[in-house]
C-alpha cells in the first residue's frame, strides 16, 4: 500500500513533471539572464565617486560583484540544469550518500572565495577608517538633531568653543549651545550647508543632540551614524567641485525621510569667500 | 491494564470539555496546530501592512478612507513598517517553522509520545498568543504603534512620546510584547532540547535523526541563548523608559528643544544587546527551513541526502558562528573600526557552511528521480532564493562596501529574499508536505503548483529591483521619496515593485483557499502519501494521542534510505526491522 | 464543524486535556517509557543555561556602561549586610545538600527537617536583601540615582526574584510534590537550581564589591 498513491497516476505525473521541470529551469535561466543584464549594463549605477576612498570602495564592490556574480550564475544555472536533467522519467535514482572529496573541494573553494574577499576588503576600509585624518585636515563639526544638520567651523582661531547642552536654544540663535563666555567660541561659524575646499583633507566631527542620526554622501561612499554622547571623527578629501546631497539613513523619527543637507565642494577661493560671508552673518 | 485503561480514558475524554481538549490542550500536535494558525493570522496581518506601505511609497498623497486623517502621514507609515517587521520576524518566522512544525513533528520524527514537558509547552503557546495580542494592541492606543522600527534603537525608543508619536504607550506595549515573547521562546526551547535529548526512540541515534530534527535542535539552542539576552536588553530599556534610569540614554540630550536629565548611557549598548540576539534570530528563522528543504529534496529525489553528516555539521557550524557576527549590523554605528574587521571575517566565514549546504542540496538533486509535487517545487525555490539572498549578504559583510549599502534598500532586498522569501518558502514547503499528516487529507496539487509559479515569479519581481534601488542610493525607512532630489528617479522601480507585491499577495489567496478547502473536503490521505522513510509517516494521519497508538517504533537505519540497491521498494522506512523488509533490503545506516 | 477532519482529528485524538495525554497519553502499559526522569534534570540544566545567559548579558552591559566614555559612574559601596546575606545563602546551600543526602540514606524525617531549614534561610536571605535596599534608600541611592545604583538594584532584584521562585519550588516539593517526578528527581532538580543561585549570587556579589 505504501506507494499506492504514486502508482495510480504515474504516467500523468511523468508528463506533468517534464513540463514543470522545463518551466522551472526556464524561469531560473531568465532570472540569471535578467540579473546579469541589469548589473552588466549598469542600469541603476551609483553616482561616480569623488574621493580616493570612494574609488577604493567601488573597486572592492566590483571585485565582490564578480565573485558572487559567478557564484550566483553557477549555482542558479546548476539548479536549473539539475532540475531538468534529473526529472522523473521513470528512471531509477542512484543511491549516492555523498562524496568526501567533493565536500573538501567546495568547502575550500568557498573558503578561498569568501574569506579572500573579506581579507581584500580590509584595504578599502583601512584607508577611510583605520588611518587618522591628515594633521593639516580642516576640522568641521557636524551636529544632527530632529531633523536638521548644523555645521560648525572653528573660525580664525582654529578652536571650537565649549558646548553646553543646557544652553541649547534654536530660537535665540544658539542651536548648538555654544558657551558665550568661552573666547574660543566667539568666532565659531555656523552653517546650514556643508562647504569644503576641493582636494583638501577634511575631518568631520559627527555628533547628535537627540537620537541616532546618520551622515551619508553617496559620492563619497561615506556613511556614519551620529550617536548622541559620542563625537565620531571621519575624514575624506573630495577631488571634484560640485554640489552633493547629504541624507540621513538612520531612522530618527517621523521626519527621517526629509532630513537632508547639501555638500558643496568649492575651489579654495570660493571656500574662503564662503567663510567670510558666514562670519559677517553671525 | 493498557487497553481497557485507554478505553476508560477515551470515555472520560468524551466528557472532558471542548476547551480542555482542544484549547487548553497539552498534546503537542494540538499545540503545534495552535501555533500554526497563530502564524497564519500573523502573516496575513503582516502582509496587509506591507501592502499599505508599498501603496504609500508609490502614491503618498492618495486618499485612503480607512486611515485616520484620510492621507497616510509619515508616522503612520513608520508605524506600519515597525509592526510589519516585528510581526513577521517574531510571530511568523519564529513561530511557524520552529514552534508550529517543530512542535507537531519533532516528537513524531524521533518516535516520542509527546514533548517532554507538555504543560510547559501549553504555557509557551499561551504566552506567545498573549504577546501577539499585546503587540497588536499598540495600534489602538493614543499615539498609535511605535515608529522606531523592529530594531527599536534608543534614544528614539527610550524617551517616550517626546521623540515622536507612537513612542509613548505604543512603544511600551511593543517592549512588553517582546519581553513576553522572550519568556515563551525560552520555555519552548528548553522543551525542544530536552525532548530531543531524552525522548528519542530506541535506535534513534544522533546520526539517524532526520535533518529537520537537527535543525530544530540547533534552532532551540540558539533561541535559548539569544532570547535570554534580548530579555535582559528589554528589561533595561523598560527601566530607561519608565524608571528614569540611563542605561542607553547619554547625558546632555536635547530633544525638540527640551533638555533631558539623563546620565551618560550608551546607545551602542542597546545595539550590541539587540544584535547579539538579532543575528542568531535570523538563523532561528532559516535553520528549520533548511532542515525541511533537505528532508523534502531527498524524499522527492528518491535519493539519500547528499553528505548527511556534512549537512548536520553545517547546521551546527552556522548556529555557532551565528553568535559571533552580530557586529556586521553595526559597521557604521561608531563601533571600533578594528572590531568591524573581525566581525567581517567571521561573517564571510558563515558563508562557508551555508555554501556547503547549498552544494549538498544540488548534490542531492543530481542523479535523482525528481518528482515535482508542490512541496518539491517550494523546496527548490528555497534553494534558489537562499543563494540569491545569501550572496547579497557577502557584499554587506564587508565594512567598506557596507558603508555604501548600509540602510539602503539593498539591505531590504537582502533580508527579504533570504528571510521574507526563502524562509517563507520553507514554511510553505513544509505546509504542502505535512498537510496530509496534519489533517488526514491532501491539498490540491494543481492549485499548489499555480500558487508556486505565481509566488516564485512574484517575489523575485518584488524584491530583485530593491537591490538596484539600494545601489542607486534609495534609503530604507523613508516614508516617501521627496526627501532627496535623486530619489525621484527611483519611483518607476518602486511602482513596479508595488504592483508586483499586490499580485504576489493576491496569489497567496490561492494558497489560503486551497488550504482551508482541503481541510474540509480534500482527498483522503493514506498513512504515507509520499513514500517517505521517517517515523511520522508510520502512524495514522492524523496521529492519535500518544502518536503511535501504543506501538512505539524502534529505529533500524538512517532517515534517508531511498533507492537502496536490491530493496523491494525504493524507500526503506526507518522503523522496519531488517527481517520484515521484503526481499533482502540491506539495512545500512549512516551510524554504522 | 462535523464533517471537518480537524474535529475528527480531535475526536479520535485522546484530546490531550489535563486528563490523560501528555507524555503518558495513550502510551501507558504499552512499552512506552513516557518521560524518563533524567529529562527533568536535562530541562533544569538548560534552564540554568538560559538564566546564566541572561545574567551574562547584564554583566556585559555593566562592563560596557561602566567603561563608556564620560559615563557619570559613581562607585557605591554595597551595604555591609550583603556579607551576612551571602553567608546565609551559602549555609542554605549546605543544609539543602544535607537534606538530599538524608533522602538518599532513607532518613526521611531529617531530610524534611533540613529542607524546611533551607526554605527558612531562603526567606531570611530575601529579607536581608530588602534591608540592604532600605539602607541604600536611606543613603539617598535609588534606582535612577546613578548607573552604579541602577545596576545594583537590577542585579539584586533579578537574582531575588529567582530566589523567590526557588522558595516556591522548595515549598511545592515539600507540600504537594508533582506526581510526574519521583521525590528523588524533584529534590535533585530543586537542589541544582538552588546551588546555582547561590554560586550566581557570590559571582554578582564579587562583581558589585570588587568592580565598584
Ligand atoms: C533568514 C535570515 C537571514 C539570513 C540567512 C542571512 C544571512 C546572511 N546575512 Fe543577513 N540580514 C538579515 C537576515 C538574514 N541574513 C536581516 C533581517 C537583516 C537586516 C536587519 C535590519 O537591519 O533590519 C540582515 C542584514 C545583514 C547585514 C547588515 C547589513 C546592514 O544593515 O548594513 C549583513 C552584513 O554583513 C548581513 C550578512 C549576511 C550574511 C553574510 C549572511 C550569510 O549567512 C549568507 C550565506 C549564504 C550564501 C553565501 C549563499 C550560498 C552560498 C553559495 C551559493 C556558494 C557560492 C559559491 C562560491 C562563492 C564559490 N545581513
Ligand atoms: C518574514 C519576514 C518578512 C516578510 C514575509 C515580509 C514580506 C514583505 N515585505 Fe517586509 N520587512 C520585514 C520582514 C518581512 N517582510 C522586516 C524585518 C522589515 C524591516 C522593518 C524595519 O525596517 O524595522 C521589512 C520591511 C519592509 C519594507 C521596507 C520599509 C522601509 O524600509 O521603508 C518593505 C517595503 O517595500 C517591505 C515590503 C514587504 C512586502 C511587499 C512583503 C510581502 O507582502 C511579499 C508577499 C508576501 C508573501 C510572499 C508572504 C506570504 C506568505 C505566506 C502565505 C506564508 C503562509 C504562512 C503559513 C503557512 C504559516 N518590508
Ligand atoms: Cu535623522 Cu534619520
Ligand atoms: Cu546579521
Amino acid at each position: 500500500m505504501y506507494d499506492g498513491v504514486s502508482k495510480v497516476s504515474a504516467r500523468v505525473h511523468l508528463r506533468g513533471y517534464a513540463s514543470v521541470a522545463l518551466l522551472l529551469a526556464l524561469l531560473l535561466t531568465i532570472l540569471v539572464a535578467a540579473t546579469v543584464y541589469v548589473f552588466g549594463a549598469h542600469l541603476y549605477p551609483a553616482p561616480p565617486p569623488i574621493s580616493q576612498d570612494a574609488v577604493q570602495v567601488d573597486h572592492q564592490y566590483n571585485l565582490t560583484l564578480y565573485v558572487t556574480g559567478a557564484a550566483f550564475v553557477l549555482a542558479q544555472l546548476g539548479l536549473a540544469w539539475a532540475v531538468f536533467r534529473f526529472r522523473d522519467r521513470g528512471q531509477k535514482a542512484s543511491h549516492i550518500r555523498g562524496n568526501v572529496a567533493l565536500e573538501i573541494l567546495w568547502t575550500s573553494v568557498t573558503v578561498i572565495a569568501f574569506v579572500g574577499l573579506g581579507i581584500l576588503g580590509r584595504n578599502a576600509w583601512a584607508g577611510a577608517r583605520l588611518t587618522p585624518a591628515a594633521p593639516d585636515a580642516i576640522q568641521i563639526e557636524v551636529t544632527t538633531n530632529q531633523f536638521v544638520y548644523t555645521f560648525r567651523y572653528a573660525g580664525p582661531d582654529g578652536k571650537f568653543g565649549r558646548l553646553d547642552p543646557a544652553l541649547v536654544s534654536a530660537p535665540t540663535g544658539n542651536p548648538l549651545g555654544i558657551d558665550p563666555n568661552d573666547p574660543a567660541g566667539q568666532d565659531d561659524i555656523l552653517a546650514a550647508e556643508l562647504t569644503v575646499p576641493v582636494n583638501r583633507p577634511i575631518e568631520l566631527l559627527i555628533r547628535s543632540q537627540d537620537v541616532v542620526h546618520n551622515f551619508f554622501v553617496r559620492e563619497l561612499r561615506l556613511q556614519q551614524d551620529a550617536v548622541p554622547g559620542m563625537v565620531i571623527p571621519v575624514h575624506f578629501s573630495a577631488d571634484r567641485i560640485g554640489t552633493y546631497e547629504i541624507v540621513c539613513t538612520q531612522l530618527c523619527g517621523l521626519g527621517h525621510y526629509k532630513m537632508h543637507g547639501l555638500l558643496h565642494v568649492d575651489s579654495q577661493s570660493d571656500y574662503e569667500a564662503f567663510l567670510k560671508r558666514q562670519a559677517l552673518d553671525q | 491494564m493498557s487497553s481497557d485503561s485507554r478505553i476508560a480514558h477515551a470515555a472520560e475524554d468524551m466528557q472532558a470539555g471542548f476547551l480542555r481538549r482542544y484549547v487548553f490542550s497539552t498534546d503537542h500536535k494540538i499545540i503545534g496546530l495552535q501555533y500554526f494558525f497563530l502564524a497564519i493570522a500573523a502573516v496575513t496581518i503582516g502582509t496587509v501592512l506591507s501592502l499599505l506601505m508599498r501603496f504609500h511609497l508609490v502614491w503618498p498623497s492618495a486618499h485612503l478612507p480607512f486611515i485616520a486623517g484620510g492621507i497616510m502621514t509619515p508616522e503612520q507609515y513608520l508605524a506600519l513598517m515597525t509592526m510589519h517587521g516585528t510581526i513577521m520576524v517574531f510571530f511568523v518566522l519564529t513561530t511557524a517553522p520552529q514552534s508550529a512544525f517543530g512542535n507537531y513533528f519533532l516528537p513524531l520524527q524521533i518516535g516520542a509520545p509527546d514533548m517532554a514537558f507538555p504543560r510547559l509547552n501549553m504555557l509557551s503557546f499561551w504566552l506567545t498568543l498573549l504577546a501577539f495580542l499585546v503587540m497588536l494592541s499598540a495600534f489602538l492606543v493614543p499615539g498609535g504603534a511605535p515608529i522606531s522600527g523592529w530594531t527599536a534603537y534608543p534614544p528614539l525608543s527610550g524617551l517616550g512620546d517626546i521623540t515622536g508619536p507612537g513612542e509613548g504607550m505604543g512603544q511600551s506595549l511593543w517592549v512588553a510584547s517582546v519581553l513576553i515573547f522572550c519568556v515563551a521562546s525560552l520555555l519552548g526551547s528548553i522543551n525542544f532540547i530536552s525532548t530531543t535529548i531524552d525522548m528519542r526512540a530506541p535506535g534513534m541515534t544522533l546520526t539517524r535523526m532526520p535533518l529537520t530534527v537537527w535543525a530544530w535542535l540547533v534552532t532551540a539552542i540558539l533561541s535559548l541563548l539569544a532570547f535570554a539576552v534580548l530579555f535582559a536588553g528589554g528589561i533595561l530599556l523598560v527601566l530607561d523608559r519608565v524608571a528614569a534610569t540611563s542605561f542607553f540614554l547619554p547625558a546632555g540630550l536635547v530633544v525638540s528643544g527640551e533638555f533631558q536629565t539623563h546620565g551618560g548611557g550608551s546607545p551602542l549598548l542597546w545595539q550590541h544587546l539587540f544584535w547579539f540576539f538579532g543575528h542568531p534570530e535570523v538563523y532561528i528563522a532559516i535553520l528549520p527551513g533548511m532542515g525541511v528543504v533537505s528532508h523534502i529534496l531527498a524524499n522527492f529525489s528518491r535519493k539519500p541526502v547528499f553528505g548527511y553528516r556534512a549537512m548536520a555539521f553545517a547546521i551546527c557550524a552556522i548556529g555557532f558562528l551565528g553568535f559571533l557576527v552580530w557586529g556586521h549590523h553595526m559597521f557604521v554605528s561608531g563601533m571600533n573600526p578594528y572590531s568591524s574587521l573581525t566581525f567581517s571575517l567571521l561573517t564571510v566565514s558563515i558563508g562557508v557552511p551555508s555554501a556547503v549546504k547549498t552544494f549538498n542540496w544540488l548534490g542531492t538533486l543530481c542523479g535523482g528521480k525528481l518528482q515535482f509535487q508542490s512541496p518539491m517545487l517550494f523546496a527548490v525555490g528555497f534553494v534558489s532564493f537562499f543563494v540569491t539572498g545569501g550572496l547579497s549578504g557577502i557584499f554587506l559583510a564587508q565594512p567598506a562596501v557596507d558603508t555604501e549599502l548600509h540602510a539602503t534598500y539593498y539591505v531590504v532586498a537582502h533580508f527579504h529574499i533570504v528571510m521574507g522569501v526563502a524562509a517563507i518558502f520553507g514554511i510553505l514547503a513544509a505546509t504542502y508536505y505535512w498537510f496530509p499528516k496534519m489533517f488526514g487529507r491532501r491539498m490540491s496539487e494543481s492549485l499548489g503548483k499555480l500558487h508556486f509559479w505565481l509566488t516564485f515569479v512574484g517575489v523575485y519581481c518584488v524584491f530583485m529591483p530593491m537591490h538596484f534601488v539600494g545601489i542607486a542610493g534609495g534609503i530604507r525607512r523613508y516614508a516617501d521619496s521627496t526627501g532627496a532630489t535623486y530619489l525621484a528617479a527611483l519611483q518607476p522601480l518602486h511602482r513596479f515593485m508595488t504592483i508586483a507585491a499586490f499580485i504576489t499577495a493576491a496569489a497567496q489567496l490561492i494558497f489560503f483557499y486551497n488550504f482551508f478547502r482541503s481541510i474540509k473536503s480534500g482527498e483522503r490521505a493514506v498513512e504515507n502519501p509520499w513514500d517517505a522513510t521517517t517515523l511520522e509517516w508510520t502512524t495514522a494521519s492524523p496521529p492519535l494521542a500518544g502518536n503511535f497508538a501504543g506501538r512505539f517504533p524502534s529505529v533500524y537505519r538512517g532517515p534517508y534510505e531511498y533507492s537502496v540497491p536490491g530493496a523491494a521498494q525504493d524507500f526503506l522506512p526507518q522503523h522496519l526491522p531488517p527481517e520484515e523488509l521484503a526481499s533482502g533490503g540491506k539495512e545500512r545506516s549512516h551510524a554504522s | 464543524m462535523q464533517a471537518s477532519p480537524v474535529t475528527e482529528l480531535l475526536e479520535r485524538d485522546g484530546g490531550g486535556g489535563f486528563g490523560q495525554s501528555g507524555p503518558l497519553g495513550g502510551g501507558e502499559g504499552s512499552g512506552n517509557p513516557g518521560v524518563p526522569q533524567r529529562a527533568y534534570v536535562t530541562g533544569m540544566i538548560l534552564a540554568l543555561g538560559g538564566i546564566l545567559m541572561f545574567f551574562m548579558a547584564l554583566v556585559s552591559a555593566w562592563v560596557v556602561r561602566k567603561g563608556f566614555p564620560n559615563s557619570d559612574w559613581q562607585p557605591i559601596t554595597p551595604p555591609r549586610i550583603l556579607w551576612l546575606n551571602s553567608l546565609i545563602l551559602i549555609v542554605s546551600s549546605v543544609t539543602l545538600s544535607r537534606s538530599r543526602r538524608c533522602l538518599v540514606a532513607r532518613r526521611d524525617e531529617q531530610s524534611r527537617h533540613w529542607w524546611g531549614i533551607t526554605t527558612i534561610l531562603g526567606v531570611f536571605f530575601l529579607a536581608g536583601q530588602l534591608l540592604a535596599w532600605r539602607q541604600l534608600a536611606v543613603a539617598g541611592l535609588f534606582l535612577a540615582t546613578n548607573p552604579s545604583s541602577s545596576f545594583f538594584y537590577v542585579f539584586t532584584s533579578a537574582h531575588g526574584l529567582h530566589i523567590l521562585g526557588g522558595i516556591a519550588a522548595l515549598l511545592v516539593v515539600a507540600v504537594r510534590p508533582p506526581q510526574r517526578l519521583t521525590r528523588q528527581t524533584a529534590t535533585t532538580v530543586v537542589a541544582m537550581y538552588w546551588h546555582f543561585l547561590c554560586v550566581l549570587w557570590l559571582g554578582i556579589f564579587a562583581l558589585l564589591w570588587l568592580g565598584k
